[in-house]
């Protein structure tokens, strides 16, 4: 059933990069629990608005938690205290009346912050970029179903290519590491019969880029998984590590 | 205006191999001489950029968000249709064609409509060869679902997330260009105007969303592929940074625009639940394929909980009213049954309102058990309870009808290119393909059709044959056309935020939505269209002289990006209003009250208005030019729509 809540809002404020932000203190009352968390952002942005104050910038797109767009970390745990969930799915139900939050940005080096809670997750772009993809152009590929592939290993891809690189396994990890999200692709694509002839140059540019970009290492926390709202699996991270050395492997021989 | 659609003649099912021999193509040595723009990066977008790239051309794409892999396109829940008849239950290129203009309700063009048949089977051979995941049997073939509209089963899927993974295989496919170096990404750009020169679209201003710039970029041609216009309404399934701006700004510049009052009302998402609500979620319309929608039978039963209500009391309206579909009625039908059932006051939900309707998964769980439904529509369950804080596999949905998607959009003729000649539009924003209303599944392969195998050739054709004059005549950044247009550009920016204002852009986006929703929603009468014509124009000069836009211009401020959208949603819903009250038939998802049938459903008038109505932009505070483009039907028989 629909209530309503009043909670105390810590919001991070920073102009841009380059200067220094802090917390605002923001009062919010008779917040209806069936509210998302974004759409009670929504309405303080309309308060601040209308008084001529600037609004709290932060990414958001589709509301379904799809595009990978918002993110932002809720008393210390990305997305926030609901598992499996992502920032616009979370809903006001899960918060108690009187509660107080702190909002803040991803955190991360290889992410710097545009302005308040938004954040250039570029870097993504630019692991993809370094062969996170299949080599075909668009003409006549054979048939779709000429090449079978076992169930087992197209749901396993599946499984992988749900990663809506949000960002949250980076703002998670201690060390600020992207490998989730770069297992994620490279278990997607080396899962399938047409990902093969990629699979070993594909791992190592992608995880060049991603030591190149700034993000830190894997030291097993966890963390990522935890945090991940799409429930990617910290088993990939092995993948990848094979991946990486055999790729490694192969490319000393040559 | 003339309104050409060149569509070849002759034999349909040969129409386009004919059109591909007959288009003209650069050679392989010149393409890089030519420059093309991409404004949007969904499935059209990315798949048009990635294509042209692979070819040869120099592409320098655009989107607002943050990463091109953002596109909306990325939300597309249940599936694409295609061709491929791997079912062997009787599906062909015909009947797919056939579906999609009955579905249309006889208002789309039939050559675009076949070659949409014919390349659909090309989209999914690409997209498994890409490394989509679609989903398969044990077998390791591929497996296939039906959809609304349809007796086969046609719909290629991957979960619930078919447009999340078909948008990343063309943003993978994007990304190796920009890697190689052929595509020019340009993320958090919005197109805020076009550049035509000489009569032809040359180039694009944008604004950088972080720095605030506005800048110019030029070339050879623009492909628009910049989505639909759902959100004139405020609340609809779109993304919230959806927008009309790059095709309506393209309007004003001369560009026809096609059918605005063709929109889509989906039956299955979720009810509103108050004012605060930003956005409204679809939940796929695959799950009428196991669903079942029902109301109670008597009013009196509307408070009581689902498991109270007795079989024998419960009206499971769509299979009555429609034997043969039943649950799987084209999505216009369904949601206006969805009104019917709440006006006669058997709706559910939050009182006392009143606006839902049951889905309800009972009989699918006794007959497949839970594993199977959970492993079909696992993904949409747990966002309905994230959401509702409802079990879907305990109590049934209840959903109501949203705007999801338009029809309507930049007049193309069969070369996807505008009455500006080098502007081609692609995807949602183009008209051509659904006429009168969308069937499921089919959003998803008209924007790749459109983006791997439509654009890239039709493109060709106008470089290769505008390719002289282009090079004689190049542009730079100091053309007085460009000047003008970014000059433009920034006294409207800064008005808005040097504005003594009150309110913020959503405090009027909401009350258009308002208008819209009630005058050119699911139902429309020549009162209400009347009505909303007079209202939105007071509107709008209201958001002008009240809108408030903290902060500077030069700088990342989504209070000015909302700002520079909603006023051109205020002009867009009032252009959508005239052509619903001028459109004196219903067809589709365009549903006039004085048109029906006595049972209630659309009467179109195929004597007046089998037709597109294109409308001219002549300027502000002056009234539109409603010009038109005859249908010819060869192939389909004009039939009253009946799915009962």
């Amino acid at each position: 059933m629909s209530q309503t809540i009043n909670l105390t809002v810590n919001i991070w404020r920073q102009k841009n990069a380059a200067s220094p932000g802090g917390f605002q203190k923001y009062a919010r009352s008779a917040v209806s629990t069936d509210a998302s968390f974004l759409e009670m952002l929504d309405e303080l942005n309309e308060e601040l608005i209308e008084k001529g104050e600037e609004p709290i910038a932060f990414d958001h797109d589709c509301r379904e938690g799809i595009c990978g767009t918002c993110g932002m970390v809720i008393n210390g745990v990305p997305h926030g205290p609901r598992t499996l969930t992502t920032t616009c799915q979370l809903h006001m139900r899960e918060f108690k009346d009187g509660e107080e939050l702190w909002v803040e940005p991803w955190r991360a080096s290889a992410f710097p912050i545009i302005k308040d809670l938004a954040v250039d997750r570029g870097a993504f772009d630019r692991i993809i970029r370094a062969g996170g993809y299949i080599s075909i152009n668009t003409g006549s590929p054979g048939d779709a179903n000429e090449i079978p592939v076992p169930k087992p290993l197209a749901d396993l891809a599946m499984d992988a290519a749900t990663c809506i690189g949000c960002g949250a396994c980076v703002a998670a990890c201690p060390n600020a590491s992207a490998m989730l999200f770069t297992s994620a692709k490279i278990v997607h694509l080396g899962a399938v019969p047409q990902g093969q002839a990629e699979r070993a140059q594909r791992a190592r540019h992608m995880v060049e880029t991603m030591e190149t970009e700034g993000f830190g290492g894997c030291t097993n926390h966890g963390e990522c998984e935890a945090a991940c709202p799409k429930g990617i699996s910290v088993n990939y991270i092995a993948q990848l590590n094979r991946d990486y050395i055999k790729a490694v492997a192969i490319s000393q021989r040559a | 205006m003339e309104l050409h659609a060149n569509a070849p003649t002759g034999p349909i099912e040969t129409a386009w191999d004919r059109h591909r021999f007959e288009m003209k193509l650069v050679n392989p040595a010149n393409k890089r001489k030519f420059t093309v723009l991409v404004v949007g990066t969904g499935l059209a977008g990315a798949a048009a950029s990635a294509t042209m790239a692979e070819l040869g051309y120099n592409v320098k794409a655009f989107c607002y968000q943050d990463s091109a892999r953002r596109a909306h396109s990325i939300a597309a829940q249940g599936g694409i249709n295609a061709a491929k008849n791997y079912q062997g239950d009787g599906d062909s290129v015909f009947r797919l064609f056939y579906d999609t203009v009955k579905g249309g309700d006889f208002r789309s063009r039939e050559r675009n409509v076949y070659r949409l048949a014919q390349v659909s089977v090309n989209i999914i051979d690409q997209a498994v060869a890409q490394g989509v995941p679609f989903a398969r049997e044990y077998g390791g073939l591929l497996a296939n679902r039906s959809f609304g509209g349809a007796q086969v089963s046609r719909t290629f899927y991957a979960r619930g997330q078919t447009g999340q993974q078909l948008l990343l295989g063309a943003y993978q496919a994007l990304s190796r260009q920009v890697a190689a170096g052929n595509v020019e990404m340009h993320e958090r750009t919005e197109m805020v105007d076009l550049i035509v020169i000489d009569g032809r679209a040359r180039g694009i201003v944008v604004r950088n969303l972080v720095t605030g710039k506005i800048e110019s970029f030029l070339g050879d041609s623009v492909v628009l592929a910049s989505g639909g216009y759902g959100n004139v309404f405020y609340l609809s399934t779109n993304a919230k940074g959806c927008s009309a701006s790059a095709a309506w700004r393209a309007h004003r510049k001369g560009a026809l625009f096609a059918n605005p009052c063709y929109t889509q009302i989906h039956p299955t998402c979720l009810p509103v639940h108050g004012e605060g609500q930003s956005k409204l979620t679809l939940m796929s319309e695959s799950l009428r394929n196991d669903g079942r929608v029902w109301v109670p039978k008597r009013a009196e039963d509307v408070g009581k909980k689902p498991q109270d209500i007795p079989e024998a009391d419960r009206d499971y309206y769509l299979e009555r009213k429609y034997p043969a579909f039943g649950n799987l009625v084209p999505r216009d039908i369904a949601a206006r049954s969805a009104k019917e059932a709440c006006d006669s006051g058997r709706g559910v939900g939050h009182a006392p309102e009143r606006l839902a309707v049951y889905l309800d998964f009972e009989d699918a769980i006794k007959r497949l058990g839970q594993d199977t439904i959970a492993e079909r529509y696992g993904n949409l369950f747990d966002m309905y309870e994230r959401i509702t804080d409802d079990n879907p596999y305990k109590t049934p949905m209840k959903i109501y009808p949203a705007v999801h998607y338009t029809m309507g959009g930049l007049w193309v003729d069969y070369n996807l290119q505008s009455t500006i000649p080098g502007l081609f539009v692609a995807g949602e924003a183009n008209f051509s393909d659904h006429g009168a209303n969308r069937l499921g599944a089919s959003a998803l392969m008209q924007g790749l059709a459109d983006g791997y195998f439509v654009v890239p050739y039709t493109m060709g054709n106008y470089l290769a044959t505008a390719g002289r004059e282009l090079a004689k005549t190049p542009v730079t950044t100091d053309h007085a056309e460009v000047r003008a247009a970014e000059a433009a550009v920034n006294a409207r920016l800064t008005k808005f935020v040097n504005n003594d204002g009150k309110h913020s852009p959503d405090y009027f986006h909401r009350q258009l939505g308002k208008i819209m929703w009630e005058h050119v929603g699911m139902a429309r009468s020549r009162e209400g269209l009347e009505q909303a014509i007079a209202e939105i124009p007071k509107l709008r000069e209201q958001f002008h002289r009240e809108v408030r836009v903290p902060g500077s211009g030069n700088d990342f401020n989504q209070t000015l990006e909302k700002a520079n959208r909603v006023a051109d949603f205020m002009e867009l819903g009032e252009l959508m209003a005239r052509d619903a009250l001028a459109r004196e038939e219903s067809a589709g998802g365009h549903f006039r009250t004085e048109y029906q049938t006595p049972e209630g459903e659309a009467r179109r008038n195929d004597e007046d208005y089998a037709h597109v109505a294109a409308w001219e932009w002549n300027g502000e505070g002056n009234a539109p030019t409603r010009h038109v483009e005859a249908l010819d039907f060869e192939y389909v028989k004009l039939t009253q729509r009946s799915y009962k």
